[in-house]
């Protein structure tokens, strides 16, 4: 297991032909089925419409590296997006917001951690009934009614640019390189490697695997407060059902990056590209005006075949 | 079969006495629920209300009797709610399309056993793990659902049809007969045939399942069609109950029914649990969230009160198996 960690970080080329090829295939397709998908303002749109998943998406990739899953981030997402949303509203803070968001994702995240490193209870089985609490208080806090009337402050973060950049890109880019040093380029990364690889070889060593599995948890968690205050700053306001459902776009495309959900591997450019493929066949759908009900449907046909190669290739 | 394979493949007589006392405690905490409500609202102990319960508990128990086989072969089925809205949307196309119940009722149960053969296709040809073969099942499904419905709503049902789940024999509703039916085919069957013995073995230990003889691909393909299957009965049940059909009402069913499965003491690791437990577990859920009703606590809490169902359900499970050991 170790060793098959080792191979594929020494060289990741080996697996950039499953999902460059769907996503080149899916460019292919769209340019040729959908007019004006190739335009520089489509394109952009795509990329701004995928940041939200990229955050989701990321930490994702480290939960499922661990052989866990975490159904609860679509619910703790809408969550957190309303929190930022009350929250701001209340003290016309932008930061105050972000902070209501981020205590609420880590709460959360620190909670799942808790259920399957401590309680040892099945990751899906865990974040399945966090799922429901966290749809609960979304429910609770809001009184199924939307939020509206967010201060400029947070509106703004989707809207303005960077020297040129939209914001959010530029916080999914940054979330990116971080997540990057973070795995390639720290102990912690190494661990989580070892997380899903060899968990004993962790406490020979002398280190918690427990405490490294909510570590990883909890990072989830506070992405999605993070993510939060891009879902409210996108909506203009909070939604009791925002983000319901989007932890299945962030499965959907940790699974087609490459990522193995049974052996301990993960690919972070992989997941990123899967973003961007998730991204291109939602917009690619939506161009031809197919329904956004053909769009999850697709999106889960576009899962179970990646799934069942990543069956084939680790038979194989 | 020799005898000896039999023998190794019943549950030591041990466990099954121990099946009965989790089971006991169950009707115990039900009965202690029970007493709470009644002193907690007037209106708990009144034949309309203890007739709604068990109306409701058997809805949910129509989908967690066909999960429960699922989760003892150690696996899960995601999918089960969006099965319903899907074979619901169907079967009420087919009735208003046809005019014939008896050919509604019938693709009902096709449409959700179809899903149910797909789930396990999946599970054995492709080798997904089952927990998120049915939960990519569970988006696709949600997906077709909502685009063949495309926001519309069937309404209107032949009278007859909507007795199947509004109809009242001898003084208790119809749906209360249904489950006793199944409740009984479903105990029989996961006790008391070779086949629901062979689920049992594969739950507990697969390869000594298959090393043993099983067909284990072909148990698991019945175990998730079975779960399909009853999927489609409820959503008939569902169908002739509410009077029409939307494409979202499956959404609030998966987590219940899974609550109510690992309530009744069914283990998530396989091998262990019973269709009778699983009954029990639907009732106390449904007593819980009856009760909540009724002391007009709002039903946005109910997702929150299930979540926390769930896992304090599965947290006791490993407790008590822990120290078994």
């Amino acid at each position: 297991m170790r060793e098959a960690a080792v191979v594929s970080r020494s060289n990741p080329l080996q697996r950039i032909p499953g999902v460059a090829i769907v996503l080149v295939l899916l460019i292919t397709l769209f340019t040729a089925i959908a007019p004006g998908f190739l335009s520089v303002a489509n394109l952009s749109n795509v990329l701004v419409q995928s940041t939200i998943l990229t955050m989701l998406a990321l930490p994702m990739t480290l939960i499922i590296m661990t052989e866990g899953l975490d159904l609860s981030m679509g619910a703790v997402l809408t969550l957190t997006s309303l929190c930022v949303a009350i929250v701001s509203l209340a003290t016309k803070s932008m930061l105050l917001g972000l902070g209501a968001g981020l205590l609420v994702g880590v709460a959360f995240g620190l909670a799942n951690g808790w259920l399957v490193a401590i309680l040892g209870i099945p990751p899906f089985v865990a974040t399945l009934g966090t799922l429901g609490m966290a749809q609960g208080l979304s429910l609770i806090v809001s009184d199924g009614q939307s939020v509206v009337g967010i201060p400029h402050s947070v509106r703004d973060i989707y809207s303005s640019t960077l020297l040129g950049v939209p914001v959010p890109i530029v916080m999914a880019l940054v979330t990116y390189a971080a997540f990057h040093g973070l795995l390639y380029h720290t102990r912690f990364g190494t661990y989580i490697f070892a997380l899903g690889g060899n968990r004993e070889a962790l406490r020979y060593a002398g280190l918690s695997p427990n405490r490294l599995l909510i570590g990883v948890y909890a990072l989830g968690g506070a992405m999605a407060g993070i993510a939060g205050l891009l879902m409210t700053a996108r909506m203009n306001s909070g939604h009791p059902t925002a983000g319901l459902g989007l932890e299945f776009d962030a499965i959907a495309a940790v699974a087609v990056g490459g990522t193995s959900f049974e052996r301990g591997n993960g690919w972070l450019l992989g997941t990123l590209l899967g973003v961007l493929s998730v991204g291109v066949l939602r917009n690619g759908l939506n161009l031809i005006s197919l329904p956004s009900s053909v769009q999850v449907a697709s999106v889960g046909v576009l899962v179970i075949v990646a799934l069942f190669l990543d069956g084939l290739r680790s038979r194989a | 079969m020799t005898d000896i394979t039999k023998d190794a493949m019943m549950p030591p007589r041990s466990f099954l006495s121990q099946d009965a006392i989790q089971v006991f405690y169950r009707l115990l905490a039900a009965l202690l629920i029970c007493a709470v409500l009644a002193v907690l609202s007037d209106s708990f102990l009144s034949l309309g209300n203890i007739l709604n319960v068990l109306r409701q508990a058997s809805l949910t128990f129509f989908i967690a009797s066909g999960l429960t086989l699922v989760v003892l072969t150690a696996g899960l089925d995601l999918s089960v709610g969006a099965n319903v809205a899907l074979s619901a949307c169907i079967a009420g196309t087919v009735i208003h399309k046809t005019g014939s119940p008896a050919l509604g009722i019938l693709t009902g149960l096709a449409c959700g056993g179809l899903v149910g053969l797909l789930n396990g296709i999946m599970v054995t040809a492709l080798r997904i793990p089952s927990f998120i073969a049915t939960y990519g099942m569970l988006w696709v499904l949600n997906g077709l659902t909502y685009w063949y419905m495309a926001g519309e709503t069937l309404h209107g049902f032949p009278a007859g049809f909507r007795q199947i789940g509004s109809g009242y024999l001898f003084g208790l509703p119809i749906p209360v007969y249904l489950l006793l039916v199944f409740l009984g085919i479903g105990t029989f069957f996961a006790q008391r045939t070779v086949w629901g013995q062979e689920i049992y073995a594969i739950g507990a230990n697969p390869i000594a399942a298959r090393l043993s003889g099983i067909p284990v691909a072909r148990r698991l393909l019945l175990v998730y069609a079975v779960s399909g299957t009853m999927a489609g009965l409820a959503s008939i049940i569902f169908l002739s109950r509410l009077n029409s059909a939307e494409a979202d009402i499956g959404e609030s069913l998966t987590l219940p029914a899974i609550a109510a499965v690992l309530i009744g003491g069914t283990s998530l690791f396989g091998g262990v649990g019973t269709v009778f437990g699983t009954f029990i577990g639907a009732l106390i859920l449904t007593l819980v969230l009856n009760g909540m009703n009724l002391l007009s606590v709002s039903a946005n809490w109910q997702p929150l009160v299930t979540g926390i169902i769930v896992i304090l359900a599965v947290w006791l499970d490993m407790k008590t198996r822990r120290r078994a050991q």
